[in-house]
């Protein structure tokens, strides 16, 4: 297993709603718990991931998902059972929609 | 029309109760997950793979829970079982009108070893402390994973078993049996023969479930409100009367299909006259043609008079 954080500051909409958890640890898929937090307008992403050695490749979709949505006040935290990037993805805006009701 | 077979544990929940009922307990925000995976470098889920809480069906009071076989086949874990043990005696504390069990598991997780065999024993003893609060427990077994283990052994505890085609119900999985006695014994990777063996016909007509239902998640919330009242109707608890009757009819089918090696003879051996039609039919026509040759129609207690 290894732990990826990220953090993200000075996003832009504090997203309203309740937490939400898409998604199932089973193989080549995820689950992602996203919640309102107070971090200071950041959103920070906790990724337990058993894929080891893919930092650079998370790191690169977490910014690609930070610069669509803006997130501010969110933690974000991921089990991860080695889900490809675009699966990665799409649970993380699935994640949002579901928490926000699907506005941007 | 909406597969109950195709939906995560999480989805089926607001398909069963009322819309927007259901309030989960130690929902995946409180991060209640195993310590025993996290110490065998393994993934943990934040639900530990179980959905409990207390919800509306039909307007009454039920709890229930819902197993998620995508995480480690719905195996149960020292967490996931003490999530469905406290769900289960707070239906009693709260007197609820019915427990509801969207059941999908392999059964004991191996990881967590006793602490799993433990949970699963625990599971069962409060299943029968709620029936014996009056509360009638129905299990619901629809998910791709089937129901298997201590998990098989728990749906048997419960007042009804709803199940589908699709729906697997039994101890030793497929997998277990070949590894154990050979594929002469048992080829897991015949889909057909694995079927017929622990599939829900073949349990419908053993009498192992008491209705069989289309994969169609209306289908079985309406057989599960069917259930709850006919539970309702008779003895909820589990009596020495519905033991005895268990135990004969567990020796009848010793007795009459002890000797068959094919799920296709004991249907014939039933009296069905075209056994090799029943895996082709549609549920509806094949409830309407084995309700005339099922074993355990008439027992009664367990079922609540069905």
């Amino acid at each position: 297993m290894e732990t990826l954080h990220f953090r993200f500051e000075a996003g832009g909409k504090p997203p309203a709603g309740t937490p939400q958890l898409v998604g199932v640890v089973s193989s080549g898929n995820l689950e992602v718990l996203i919640e309102p937090a107070a971090l200071s307008g950041a959103c920070e992403i906790e990724v337990r991931t058993a894929a080891v050695g893919f930092g650079a490749t998370w790191e690169a979709v977490m910014r690609d998902f930070h610069a669509r949505w803006q997130l501010a006040d969110t933690r974000i935290c991921i089990n991860d059972m080695g889900a490809t990037p675009a699966v990665v993805s799409l649970r993380l805006d699935q994640a949002v929609e579901s928490m926000t009701g699907g506005l941007p | 029309m909406s597969s109950y077979l195709e939906l995560s544990a999480r989805q089926r929940i607001p398909h069963i109760f009322d819309a927007g009922s259901f309030a989960e307990f130690l929902p995946p925000a409180a991060r209640v997950v195993s310590p025993h995976l996290a110490q065998l470098d393994a993934p943990v889920s934040f639900d530990d793979g179980v959905i409990v809480g207390r919800g509306l069906l039909d307007g009454r009071v039920v709890f229930g829970a819902a197993q998620e076989g995508g995480f480690m086949g719905g195996a149960v874990g020292e967490v996931h079982g003490a999530k469905l043990v406290g769900m289960l005696r707070r239906a009693v504390d709260e007197g609820a009108h019915a427990v509801l069990l969207l059941l999908e598991s392999g059964g004991v997780r191996l990881h967590e070893a006793n602490a799993g065999l433990i949970a699963v024993s625990e599971v069962m003893r409060a299943i029968l402390d709620v029936r014996a609060a009056g509360i009638p427990v129905v299990a619901l077994v629809g998910g791709a994973n089937g129901c298997f283990g201590g998990m098989g052994i728990t749906a048997r505890c419960a007042n009804s078993v709803v199940m589908s085609e699709e729906g697997r119900l039994a101890m030793s999985g497929p997998e277990v049996i070949e590894t154990a006695h050979g594929v002469e014994e048992f080829d897991a990777r015949d889909r057909a023969l694995v079927w017929r063996t622990t599939g829900g016909k073949h349990r419908y007509l053993l009498g192992d479930c008491q209705a069989l239902v289309a994969d169609d998640t209306g289908a079985f919330r309406q057989a599960a409100i069917a259930a709850i009242a006919a539970a309702h109707q008779g003895e909820v608890a589990l009596t020495l009367a519905e033991l005895l009757a268990e135990q004969d009819m567990l020796a009848r089918r010793l007795r009459d299909f002890g000797g068959q090696i094919e799920p296709m003879e004991v249907w014939r051996a039933l009296g069905v006259p075209d056994p090799k039609a029943i895996p082709m039919l549609e549920a509806d026509a094949f409830v309407a043609l084995a309700d005339n040759y099922r074993a355990g129609a008439d027992a009664g207690a367990s079922t609540g008079g069905r």
